[in-house]
């Protein structure tokens, strides 16, 4: 188990102060000047050397994105968007750091921006957190009183503003050129790439995107070092990480883990284990809803980094667990994040808009059923001429959980399929 | 879907910002670039939203489409992308209820129950006494607190038949208890209490 000294979110759960005075308690905004002063480049490569990978589900090297932003500012503007726009089930962290560990965000802002010679950075939170908006306003506020943001942010000598943006519900925004193209006062539909961000981004500028956790944890990275963060978690899965674990747990939670803990091991520690037991676990998704799930036997001896998760099939993602024990209905528990997709389509890509309806109605007909044995594999079919057929990664995202539905669990599809023909033949 | 089908079919004739929304507005703008005041549209659909009885009129698409030098259509088709805009009335407790997967699993269809057994609707009606409109949304992002329920601005967190009967009650009596955790746990700590971090619990315990 992780060591507390050795963890970063030390008022994830709300405890103390979130304002700066508590911030500052906890070791925030100290001599931010310092770690400026080591100059940009300097900054980019201590995260390369921690091993930061993207905390927003792709798992991007934070530091390598970085870099690709131009090395001169030109007559274009360089900036830095924080992407707050928690949309995908299952996840819940990024909320925790907005409410009750602001400070670390803003400061990470500064630090990222100045990195890639940003001087303005926007944070696009997701319009139903009013609360969590209000609380990072109100952090905002208090930075610009006390110098540390401005023109001439923590006594850096480096010009540096953060505005906050708020969404409007649409899942979509957490794609980052959906968000760009919301931030621009349109809706949000992806932007095909190239060009990518770092090159033509928000208003045609130079830009990059991360996620609240990327930007939250790198303050810490700067002052500990690459190396220590590097020290923790396993090679190419480094550091510590926000678990979200919810669903069938007695104790669901967020905890903060070292990358490559093991599956079991985290939720009998801090989620107070399987309802019912281990032994009635039926299955878990282990990274956010587009992830596919994995049956138990896989979860058995899972380890939650990047690699091992893709070894078997699935993916890390937001690191969303989402526990499901032998009670749950698992076609209809699938059958809901189809449904989820087909709302959230942004209705730009025909595969995606026409392919998210048709997989959530076949969904839905198999919850009870009522469909011939062959039609799984028609759905299958489906799912992969949607697979990578679309601008963004939605329609990716609309076809792993059912993919990994028909992998694990045809049986029980199929075992409904008769149960549903034996009664409409009991009923002739 | 036609546009009819999406607004309100009694508008107001007109629609102006308040004064002290004005001065939010100026706050607003400088926000952005010079020429890139379309991204302000969001922000101002917001205000407009809530400086009217949670619902935006057609008349305050048309001030904002002004406003801003955009099209009508531009700020329509934004008011109309985004599912937090309301184009039509709703109740003055809008309840949102999240049912997806996670929320699912813990319970949603109870909550769900309870909103129809209490007040007689389904998503997306309004209550015959006019102060509750109910919504079943997706995913609200406190999936570790599940079941959630939104009313207007606020997340009610950990609910069940019983609690969500409660929760409607005292709306009703226009007493909304304390936002968050309706079981009392400490945002997203476990229930029993957090696995980590002793030392910063103690003295959090302490200072109170």
């Amino acid at each position: 188990m992780l060591a507390d000294k050795d963890r970063i979110f030390t008022n994830i759960y709300g405890w103390h102060d979130a304002g700066l005075a508590g911030a500052k308690k906890r070791g925030d905004w100290d001599n931010t000047a310092a770690i400026l002063a080591r100059g940009h480049d300097d900054v980019v490569e201590e995260v390369k050397a921690s091993g930061l990978r993207g905390r927003g589900g792709a798992g991007f090297p934070t530091g390598l994105k970085w870099s690709f932003m131009p090395k001169e500012v030109g007559n274009r503007p360089h900036y830095l968007v924080v992407n707050a726009d928690e949309s995908e089930p299952g996840t819940c962290k990024d909320r925790d750091i907005i409410r009750h560990e602001p400070h670390k965000l803003l400061e990470g802002c500064l630090v990222a921006g100045f990195a890639m010679r940003a001087h303005v950075a926007y944070i696009y939170i997701r319009g139903e957190f009013v609360n969590e908006a209000r609380r990072l306003q109100s952090a905002i506020e208090e930075a610009y009183d006390a110098g540390l943001l401005g023109p001439d942010a923590a006594g850096s000598g480096w010009k540096f503003d953060i505005y906050l943006h708020r969404g409007a519900g649409a899942y979509i925004c957490g794609e980052e050129t959906a968000l760009l193209e919301s931030l621009e006062g349109k809706k949000g539909q992806p932007r095909l790439k190239p060009p990518f961000p770092a090159g033509v981004g928000l208003y045609g500028c130079p830009t990059t995107v991360n996620n609240v956790e990327s930007i939250a944890v790198a303050p810490t990275i700067l002052r500990r070092g690459g190396a220590w963060f590097a020290g923790l978690g396993k090679d190419n899965n480094t550091g510590t990480k926000l678990f979200c674990i919810s669903g069938h747990v007695n104790k669901p939670c967020n905890v903060e883990e070292e990358m490559g803990i093991p599956l079991k091991e985290l939720i009998e520690k801090h989620a107070g284990g399987v309802r019912g037991g281990w032994d009635n676990l039926l299955a878990i998704i282990p990274g956010g809803s587009s992830t596919p799930l994995m049956p138990k036997d896989v979860c058995e001896t899972m380890t939650m980094d990047f690699d091992s998760l893709r070894a078997a099939g699935t993916g890390l993602g937001t690191a969303g667990i989402i526990v499901m024990d032998k009670s749950t209905d698992i076609v209809r528990a699938i059958s809901r994040l189809s449904y989820f997709y087909k709302h959230e389509s942004c209705g730009q890509c025909t595969p995606c808009r026409e392919g998210t309806g048709w997989m959530w109605r076949m969904m839905d007909r198999l919850v009870r059923g009522e469909a011939e044995p062959h039609e799984i594999d028609t759905l299958e079919q489906v799912t992969r001429q949607v697979e990578g057929h679309t601008i963004c990664a939605l329609g990716d995202a609309a076809a792993w959980p059912i993919q990994g539905l028909i992998k694990h669990f045809r049986p029980e599809i199929e075992r409904r399929i008769k149960a549903y023909q034996a009664m409409i033949q009991a009923a002739e | 879907m036609s546009i009819q089908s999406i607004i309100a079919h009694e508008q107001p004739d007109n629609f102006a910002f308040t004064a002290e929304n004005e001065e939010k507005i100026a706050t607003i703008l400088a926000k952005y670039p010079e020429g890139r005041q379309a991204s302000a549209v969001m922000p101002l659909l917001d205000l407009a939203q809530r400086q009217h009885q949670n619902w935006i009129p057609m008349k305050a698409i048309e001030h904002i489409a002004n406003r801003l030098d955009m099209a009508e259509i531009r700020v329509l088709e934004v008011a109309s992308f985004y599912t937090m805009y309301n184009l039509k009335p709703v109740g003055k407790w809008f309840l949102q209820a999240c049912t997806t997967t996670p929320c699912m699993l813990r319970g949603a269809d109870d909550m769900v129950r309870c909103i129809k057994d209490k007040l007689d609707i389904s998503s997306g009606q309004t209550s015959e006494c006019g102060h509750f409109t109910m919504l079943e949304v997706e995913c609200l992002g406190a999936c570790v607190n599940a079941p959630i329920l939104q009313v207007n601005d606020d997340f009610y967190e950990d609910l069940d038949y019983q609690s969500t009967a409660e929760l409607i009650e005292a709306l009703a009596a226009d007493t909304p208890p304390p936002i968050g955790s309706v079981i009392g746990r400490q945002g997203s700590e476990a229930e029993s209490g957090a696995t980590t971090l002793a030392k910063e619990k103690k003295t959090a315990k302490a200072g109170k």
